[in-house]
């Protein structure tokens, strides 16, 4: 009985006696969500016009961060730093695509995903060995993002903090989705990434250069990739500690689809709030730190209802 | 040349079916299994303790996932976590029962595992590929998360740690704790390794392999041919995580000596999953072959640099080490998808129809 | 008994009929995905010992039909009846327990397997050593292996493919591939057996060896067949009878000769002038 109530009861009664400590939770979640949408977002790009499951992402992320803080560090300004920045994505971009895309297309999918973990653990030494293997600072001020915060009262004496640079991020992920989306399926590009991803083969027969669209899905990935470490590392710090937060995405994406981008939104919100709710009420009953596998489990519980994901078509077997 | 079925011919099908059906298969493998029992004699401390017992575990751990990922076609990212619970059951078994020899609680760890597989491989029945490696990182997060949270599994422990207890056995001989020779856990290592590879070989070439490999090739096919999905799945996860519970029971006992749950973090997982794919998976012998690799070349690196004149820090090395892995591991992708089991195949094809090209 | 010399033939079970009896009854079938109908209405049989034909235009519903029959899709409506039993929504490993077998459209082998492992692996069902057995691959396990081992060697003399034996299937040729196909159906001893386009993509030389395998099977190990063939030259010369179906229902039903002087069918098949 009491842990029925425990369960089903108290953590409702704790919402509805602290709100304005519900509506931190929330929006902290929120944040959390729009960060794991976003490297979902790198994968889902990838994804849909390569079928390549890119486990890499998480790290350029990383890598991408790194490169910024870590050419700042040696000296150069800021908005240089991010050109920079932007350009080595590129050139790691076009690497890719030249050292392990070619040479593996039409490979089966497990070889594709076994390669981008070689390239994460490539990336990781190499970020390592040029930039040092510690946590760095985030130079959120000298790039003019917003620092500070506001606070909402809320009731008689409750009180909603929310910092500048989470509403910045918001945002910006609002914006990247928006263009995306803009970009996806209204330019003649975007027509042609489509038509990569439906058809390797058939895209080819009319006319579509293959490694041109790969270089720039993951040039646009690769931005993507910068735009999370910027927002992530505001956060926080970074560091490598972010590879694990970033294979959080994997559940994400099990939610909204490999192929969707406004799933890859959703589904982030979704483990994002979940995982906080949980953790913050429910956590408690059995020791704490369920943060670490509550994104995956929400994701395994709704896989056995759903097995397509929240917009996938049901799959027709044949044979 | 030297390697050449040709005048070995096979009257009955049993002789067809062996193991080794051609001969010179046959030395090469006594060879290797005379020299594997002389190098304590031959080998310094260093090389038995740190290459080539961690090697055969984490053979026999690669081995566990292959028969998942492999053979069953089922891609897992929890060997790491299915490694843990071995070792954490071991660590139980021998508090509970100090008496009984702990190479018995060793093979019976693995049936803990194998619980654990079944349970967390429940899902694969309606997912799959890719979605069901989500459900593994799922098992692999959750169990760690077990390793730290529940103070029964370390005995309460105030460092949150597992240390292995001495036990002794085959009369009086020290084979686990502090003051186990490197010579008597090579050994026992090694006869566990060996027995349980034999019988993972029966396995597979039987109907309970080919049920494996019929859901990974064709699950369709397979399920209108009578085979039942649910065993057949249920089944590989078993076994796969009862070979990796053992592997990682062995780990801890006859390895590292203690342990913390962040020695069966995600990234034991990875390096367990490289070991299969660079080996080769589908292949026992490329098991080893990609142990060995992932295993040793860091090892190299770090005797072998300095030893030629290249002096950087022990971090350095280990960052150039990983590149290496990363690139090596994209670089084996092009070059040969199957593996290393494949490239030896092709040898001994090539060495089979010598001095022609091709048969 | 010594397994070695033991002589062993095939043949399919003996389930108390008689030849030309109904053994498999399909009646007012419907199938549907979502809004699209697959199947509608559709009523025939099939006779033991009989070859029967399932012909008609792409997307007739002749593959749904098969996979219907053998438990991959469940109508939603209708009954099937099979041996006097009639069963509602069986499990595809239902439907080989019960010695339905089947080729597929496009290849279905086990890529990663040789041609001997392919055809071992129809004998699954037959093979009962246990876990214990199994793993030391002594006694009774060993046996069993052998013994199966016996009547695939049987199927693979029968089917002229001894020479690949031992040659992973996904090297092999289209038309090889077809055969290891039939030979694992085979190996599986079934009273059913169904063909979808078993000479599909095969020259003339190949399509004679494939109709004579196939009449073999008819007459030497009593197993009665129905097959989806779109070759009309050689439907109307092995099949005993055949079902026309266009858009999923059944436009004609009965002896070559019938079916050929159908006007529905000829409708279907060269056009309706309006």
């Amino acid at each position: 009985m009491d842990t029925l109530y425990a369960v089903f009861v108290d953590p409702f009664a704790q919402m509805i006696d602290m709100p304005d400590f519900f509506l931190q939770v929330l929006w902290e979640g929120f944040v959390a969500g729009v960060l794991y949408a976003l490297i979902a977002l790198g994968f889902v790009l990838i994804f849909k016009a390569s079928g390549v499951f890119n486990f890499a992402q998480g790290i350029m992320v990383v890598f991408a961060g790194l490169t910024l803080v870590g050419l700042h560090e040696k000296g150069v300004p800021a908005w240089l730093a991010l050109i920079l920045a932007i350009a080595v994505m590129g050139v790691l971009a076009l690497a890719v695509e030249r050292l392990v895309m070619r040479p593996l297309v039409n490979q089966p999918d497990i070889i594709l995903l076994m390669s981008t973990i070689g390239l994460t653990y490539f990336l990781v030494g190499f970020g390592e060995f040029v930039f040092g293997g510690e946590p760095k600072q985030m130079i959120t001020r000298e790039l003019g993002l917003p620092t500070g915060s506001t606070a909402i009262e809320i009731g008689e004496n409750g009180l909603l903090i929310l910092q500048h640079i989470d509403i910045a991020a918001a945002a910006i992920a609002l914006l990247m989705v928006a263009g995306l989306g803009i970009f996806f399926n209204k330019t003649r590009i975007g027509r042609a990434l489509r038509a990569v991803a439906d058809d390797h083969q058939a895209a080819l027969s009319v006319g579509i250069s293959l490694n041109q669209i790969w270089v720039i899905v993951w040039f646009a990935a690769g931005i993507v990739a910068l735009a999370t470490g910027i927002m992530w590392g505001a956060r926080s710090d970074v560091s490598f500690a972010l590879e694990i937060i970033a294979l959080k995405a994997l559940p994400v994406l099990i939610l909204g689809g490999f192929t969707s981008i406004p799933g890859a939104i959703v589904g982030g919100l979704i483990i994002g709030i979940g995982e906080k709710l949980g953790e913050i009420y429910w956590g408690p009953l059995v020791g704490g730190g369920i943060e670490s596998w509550l994104a995956y489990m929400i994701a395994l519980i709704f896989l056995l209802f759903r097995p397509q994901g929240l917009f996938g078509e049901r799959i027709i077997e044949r044979v | 040349m030297f390697y050449r079925e040709s005048g070995q011919y096979k009257t009955t099908y049993e002789s067809d079916q062996a193991i080794f059906p051609i001969r010179e298969d046959r030395i090469g493998i006594a060879i290797i299994m005379a020299m594997a029992l002389i190098t304590p004699f031959i080998a310094s401390e260093f090389i038995l303790a740190s290459i080539m017992i961690p090697f055969l575990i984490l053979a026999l751990g690669t081995i566990g996932l292959n028969v998942l990922t492999g053979y069953a076609g089922q891609l897992s990212l929890g060997t790491g976590a299915f490694m843990g619970a071995g070792a954490y059951a071991c660590y139980k078994l021998a508090t509970i029962f100090p008496d009984i020899n702990i190479v018995v609680l060793i093979l019976l760890s693995g049936v803990f595992s194998a619980g654990v597989g079944i349970l967390f491989g429940l899902p694969s029945l309606r997912i799959k590929g890719l979605y069901l490696a989500v459900t593994t990182l799922a098992a692999q997060f959750f169990l760690e998360w077990c390793f730290i949270r529940i103070p029964w599994l370390y005995n309460y422990n105030a460092s949150g740690a597992i240390e292995v207890p001495e036990r002794r056995g085959f009369g009086d001989l020290i084979l686990t704790g502090p003051s186990a020779t490197a010579t008597t856990r090579y050994y026992v290592v090694l006869a566990i390794v060996v027995v349980v590879t034999l019988v993972v070989k029966n396995l597979v070439r039987g109907r309970i392999g080919r049920q494996w490999m019929m859901i990974r090739d064709m699950d369709i096919a397979a399920e209108l041919m009578g085979v039942r999905p649910l065993w057949a799945k249920l089944s590989a996860f078993a076994v796969s995580s009862y070979l990796a519970g053992v592997a990682g029971a062995m780990f801890v006992f006859f390895y590292l000596g203690a342990a913390e749950p962040s020695s069966f973090g995600i990234s034991l997982s990875f390096q367990v999953l490289f070991m299969a794919i660079l080996g080769g998976l589908g292949s026992l012998v490329g098991s080893f072959f990609g142990a060995a690799f992932i295993w040793i070349l860091p090892i190299a690196l770090r005797v072998g640099l300095p030893a030629v004149g290249v002096d950087v820090g022990a971090e350095i090395i280990f960052q150039i080490a990983q590149m290496a892995v990363g690139a090596l591991i994209i670089f084996f992708l092009i070059a040969e998808p199957h593996g290393l089991a494949r490239l030896w195949a092709i040898g001994k094809e090539k060495l089979r129809v010598w001095p022609f090209p091709y048969a | 008994m010594n397994a070695r010399i033991q002589h062993v033939e095939l043949h399919a079970a003996d389930d108390g009929l008689k030849p030309g009896d109904v053994m498999l009854n399909i009646e007012n079938v419907s199938l549907s995905f979502g809004g699209v109908k697959a199947i509608t209405d559709i009523s025939f049989d099939i006779r033991k010992g009989e070859i029967r034909a399932i012909i008609g235009p792409n997307g007739a519903g002749k593959t749904s039909m098969l996979n219907v029959i053998n438990g991959f899709y469940h109508p939603q409506q209708g009954t099937i009846t099979f041996r006097g039993q009639a069963r509602s929504r069986m499990q595809p490993h239902e439907a080989a327990l019960s010695g339905i077998a089947r080729t597929f459209q496009n290849v279905a082998l086990f890529k990663g397997m040789s041609t001997l492992d392919n055809i071992m692996s129809g004998r699954t069902l037959k093979m009962n050593t246990n876990f214990f057995w199994q793993m030391l691959h002594v006694g009774p396990a060993r046996n069993e292996e052998i013994a199966h081992r016996l009547k695939v060697e049987e199927i693979i003399d029968f089917l002229e493919i001894q020479a690949i034996r031992k040659t992973p299937v996904g090297k092999l040729p289209y038309g090889l591939q077809k055969r290891v196909e039939l030979g694992r159906a085979l190996a599986m001893e079934p009273d059913l057996l169904l063909l979808d386009e078993p000479m599909a993509g095969m020259n003339l030389e190949e399509k004679e060896d494939m109709s004579r395998f196939i009449l073999d099977v008819n007459s030497q190990m009593g197993t009665t067949i129905a097959l989806i063939e779109h070759d009309m030259g050689v439907v109307m010369d092995i099949s005993d009878r055949v079902v026309v179906l266009d858009y999923g229902r059944k436009i004609g039903d009965g002896t070559p000769g019938e079916v050929k002087a159908n006007q529905d069918v000829i409708d279907a098949y060269l056009g309706v002038s309006h």
